[in-house]
């Protein structure tokens, strides 16, 4: 098990040096750099070089990468070229919103999902399922940025209940940012719940059919405790890395919402520092995204191998 | 008057087709279960049995139906109770011992909770007096240590222990009436033999009443005092159960004792032609018409009611039962395989190993295999062109691995596999040329998956012509309805699908594949066991044709000793990937000389009540084949000393040509056990 675990990790590292090279190497053999773009007309002769010079571009690639990789390590990822500040203090406050925004939709949509998934799969094919799948199958199909827009249409502009988009400081505080973040997290949770609804529903449909359930029947166990006890402890383990990638999507930027609703997060920040041309922070950006992903990967594989009593036990046998 | 305890009366389940027609799977069955008998009900798939078994215990499967009739239990009919009823009689009253035990136990929950539960529904036990109890029922079925399986999950258990597990919790709610849906079928020969035991003795012990369903007439035979014999959703005979297997008097039942080859018996049991009509076909006339030899004319179109014959206390659906009694008793015509084998060698087999274990970093580096306890170690044999030589043992005994190794499926970790004395097998299929492919054709087990349902039958069979002879339009097409022909059956068939076959058709056809390239070796891997039984005769007899036609050499792997008593030439006993017996069949059979060989022998169930198996060793199952010594010593009941622990027993040989593998003297070996 901690074998295991020691694996992953070392995978994980891995598959996070790979990123950094490949953002390195994409950014660098697009056209133009950081000072082009921050100079725009004025961008040639002894101003260019003068930017090169600031901004430590003059120096071959490779220096670049491993200067930047040594103190990456240490937690340093230098500074942002456009904004001129230290990367980690641009990027904290956009954690902390994408955070708040993606737990919102967690915690709501998860729930939610479970329990659609659950009735669905119970009452299969009666009026429940039927009206609730026609409804999910829409809420799956519509793109984000419409169901985005036509909220602000709705609620914000012709009811005026909500403001429509985002216009706070990124540093703004919780209670703060609090009502701007409704109509951000329904567009997101709409899409979200409506997936794994039907996830939930066809693995909850699978082990009903299932020869142990028929059985746990049989033996006159009654219909809730069946439930409860033989059919979603099974049917959920599969929903697992489901959930995790999910939640990866969400803390990685649900970019399209972010930008529709001009939401602080780390999406928009992703679209702003690429236009920019800034390197340093796209570079940070990518390794967080990607340690994000192979943490709540490798935290779901983890919880999936306890709570199935069968992979448990065949790795212990290892 | 012995008390009756479960009635169904004119019971029909069915289905409603897409056209919206009726579809019946049972068709108004009638039958009453009494205290303390156990009744078998034998059929082939799709006869309704299943269905009938699970109605007795009020339930019907999604998407059936009931359309009539009644279960009545305790004077209450089941199929119209409440669940909430239904759940205080199901495991309390009436309990299930499931077909699948590996798949009928909740995989999440440890074997001691699942059965707890039981208890916790249908009894007022204490906690500490439950856990009292999971221990003695664990006791009853004879588990080893019970405290410890009982904190095992399923999965941690094996086939036979499953089996036993659901045996126990089945009783956990001591029921008037135990239902089991065909108990045994997925277990090895010998683990069979003893579950079968152990319900035996339970019925004895406990008095239950039993139900047991099966296709197998040979388990059947082992517990039950009457039989229901179902044909395509009827009962057609009901009696005694001596009386139904000795004078069967239902042309279907006599033709399906006929055609089981039995240990006994060398040769080629006769088949019965067709097959089980689809649900829904039937119109009018008996629905055994087609493929009966005793019909006449009014049995097309009137169908024979179930009639009562007092002096025999059987009930037969059949117009001409009369004939049927003249026949005092089954003549079993066996047809002698004729042992075409040739001088010449094709296929040789030296040291052969073959192992499982994953190959690590620096291995894989000096593309080797280390692994000093592989699954197959050591295999020699010799086949000549022309014979049938069988593989046998249980499950784990590295029959299937061999038969992939010489397919080149996988790859040997030490020795030769050698076609005709010159070119090496010995690699991997992707190093063997296209005419080493051609030359051995596999035949899978379960011909539902090995023919691909997108294909139609033209497409399967033109495959390899395509693939090796490079044949196109008209002479493609003429070799295709060749090859149809060879294997009976029509032309019309170039246009079907898979799924519009059946089993014994879609069998056919992967012959008919395998046959389309030619080879001079054919290796199959349990071909009959997915097909039902009058089914089966019908293959083996098709196969042993076509070797006689064509000179093809026949490796052939079965769990079913009397399948390959009756087709095979030569027989390997194989226990876990080590061999133990070579020999002509006629030998191993007549005279069991390794200790193993009379376990496998003697466990084998055979459709007569007066022939009971011999349970020699115990089922355990071991994991991994031992270090050093016999391959058997872990179950042996034979063993000698220390001799058997530490070294590998020589080979030595009979008179007979048997080659065995035992440290007792080939005298001793040969005397009589029993």
């Amino acid at each position: 098990m901690l074998f295991l675990i020691i694996k992953r990790i070392l995978l994980g590292l891995i598959t996070l040096f790979i990123v950094s090279l490949i953002t390195f190497v994409g950014t660098e053999i697009l056209p133009g750099d950081a000072c082009t773009t921050y100079l725009e007309r004025q961008a040639f002769g002894e101003q260019l070089e003068a930017c090169y010079r600031r901004l430590g571009l003059n120096v071959p690639a490779y220096e670049r990468y491993i200067s930047w990789a040594v103190n990456a390590i240490q937690g340093d990822f230098g500074y942002s070229l456009s904004g001129e500040m230290p990367i980690k203090e641009v990027l904290g406050p956009r954690i902390k919103n994408s955070l708040v925004l993606a737990s919102a939709a967690i915690f709501i949509g998860i729930p939610i999902a479970l329990i659609l998934g659950i009735v669905t799969a119970l009452w299969r094919d009666k009026l429940p399922d039927v009206a609730i799948s026609t409804v999910t199958i829409f809420a799956m199909t519509i793109p984000e940025f419409i169901s985005a827009t036509l909220l602000i249409l709705i609620i914000a502009i012709w009811l005026e209940w909500l403001p429509g988009i985002v216009i706070v400081p990124t540093d703004v505080s919780f209670l703060e940012l609090l009502p701007n973040i409704i109509l951000p997290v329904i567009a997101i949770a709409m899409i979200m719940t409506a997936h794994m609804a039907r996830m939930v529903r066809s693995s909850v449909i699978q082990v009903m059919a299932s020869e142990y359930v028929q059985m746990a029947i049989l033996k006159g166990v009654p219909y809730w405790k069946m439930v409860f006890k033989h059919v979603l402890p099974n049917a959920l383990l599969p929903a697992i890395n489901v959930v995790a990638l999910t939640i990866a999507w969400l803390l990685g930027g649900v970019v399209v919402t972010e930008v529709v609703f001009n939401y602080p997060g780390l999406g928009r920040l992703v679209i702003e520092s690429i236009s920019n041309r800034d390197l340093p922070t796209v570079q940070a950006l990518a390794i967080i995204l990607a340690s994000i992903y192979v943490s709540i990967n490798l935290l779901a594989d983890l919880m999936t191998l306890m709570l199935n009593p069968r992979l448990k036990t065949l790795q212990i046998r290892k | 008057m012995t008390e009756i305890i479960q009635k169904v009366k004119n019971l029909s389940i069915g289905f409603k087709s897409k056209k919206g027609e009726e579809i019946l799977i049972l068709r108004n069955i009638t039958t009453n279960i009494k205290k303390g008998e156990t009744v078998g009900i034998v059929g082939e798939s799709g006869s309704g049995k299943s269905t009938l078994a699970l109605a007795m215990m009020g339930y019907v499967k999604h998407g059936l139906y009931t359309i009539g009739g009644e279960c009545e239990f305790n004077s209450s009919n089941l199929l119209k109770m409440k669940n909430r009823d239904l759940e205080k009689i199901r495991g309390r009253k009436i309990a299930m011992i499931p077909q699948n035990a590996g798949q009928a136990l909740t995989p999440n929950l440890k074997i001691g909770y699942q059965i707890d539960e039981a208890l916790q529904l249908h009894s007022d036990l204490k906690e500490e007096e439950r856990e009292q109890k999971i221990s003695e029922l664990l006791n009853k079925v004879r588990l080893p240590s019970p405290e410890t399986i009982a904190l095992r999950y399923p999965h941690e258990l094996s086939g036979g222990q499953q089996q036993r597990v659901a045996v126990a919790m089945a009783l956990a709610g001591t029921p008037d009436l135990l239902l089991l849906d065909e108990p045994t079928t997925g277990l090895d020969v010998t683990t069979q033999a003893h579950v079968l035991e152990l319900l035996n003795f339970i019925a004895k012990d406990t008095g239950t009443s039993m139900v047991y369903v099966s296709h197998d007439l040979g388990a059947i035979a082992q517990v039950s005092d009457r039989i229901i014999v179902m044909y395509s959703g009827e009962i057609v005979l009901e009696g005694p159960s001596r009386d139904i297997l000795k004078r069967p008097i239902h042309p279907y039942t006599h033709g399906l004792l006929k055609s089981i080859p039995k240990l006994s018996l060398a040769g080629l049991p006769e088949s019965m032609p067709g097959s089980q009509p689809q649900p829904g076909i039937i119109q009018g006339g008996c629905s055994f018409f087609d493929r009966c030899n005793f019909s006449e004319e009014k049995c097309k179109n009137n169908s024979p009611q179930l009639e009562y014959l007092k002096e025999l206390n059987t009930r037969v659906r059949c117009f001409n039962y009369e004939k049927l009694l003249k026949e005092s008793q089954i003549n079993q015509n066996v047809k002698k395989i004729k042992n075409n084998s040739k001088d010449k060698e094709i296929l040789n087999l030296s040291e052969v190993s073959i192992s499982y274990a994953k190959q690590k970093l620096l291995d894989q580096i000096f593309n080797r295999i280390s692994d000093d306890n592989p699954t197959v170690k050591d295999i020699n044999i010799n086949i000549k062109k022309g014979e049938t030589i069988a593989l046998v043992g249980e499950s784990g005994s590295g029959k299937s691995t061999i038969l992939k190794s010489i397919a080149g499926l996988l790859r040997t970790k030490d020795g030769f596999i050698r076609f005709e004395e010159r070119r090496n097998l010995s690699s991997d299929l992707k190093e063997r040329d296209p005419n080493d492919l051609r030359i051995i054709q596999l035949i899978f087990q379960n011909p539902d998956e090995s023919l691909n349902p997108n294909h139609t039958v033209e497409e399967i069979i033109a495959q390899p012509l395509k693939l090796y002879f490079g044949l196109k339009g008209k002479e493609l097409k003429k070799n295709i309805i060749d090859l149809l022909q060879k294997v009976r059956l029509g032309e019309f068939y170039m246009s079907r699908y898979p799924r519009q076959l059946s089993g014994g058709e879609k069998q056919r056809v992967a012959v008919a594949r395998a046959f389309a390239a030619k080879p001079d070796i054919i290796l199959c891997d349990e071909v009959t066991s997915a097909l039902d039984v009058s089914v089966q005769a019908a293959v083996l007899n098709l196969l042993q044709q076509l070797k006689e036609d064509f000179g093809t050499t026949y490796i052939f792997v079965s769990h079913d000793l009397a399948v390959v008593r009756a087709i095979s030439d030569r027989v390997a006993v194989l226990y876990q990937g080590r061999l133990c017996e070579v020999g002509p069949s006629n030998h191993v059979y007549k005279f069991p000389s390794h200790p193993y060989t009379e376990v496998l022998l003697g466990a084998v169930l055979e459709p007569d009540p007066d022939i009971k198996p011999k349970l020699v060793a115990e089922d355990i199952v071991e994991e991994r084949p031992p270090e050093k010594g016999c391959s058997f010593q872990g179950r042996c009941s034979r063993i000698v000393g220390d001799i058997c622990k530490k070294e590998i027993p020589p080979w030595q040989l009979t008179d007979s040509g048997n080659a065995i593998r035992c440290h007792i003297p080939i005298k001793e070996l040969q005397k009589e056990q029993f």
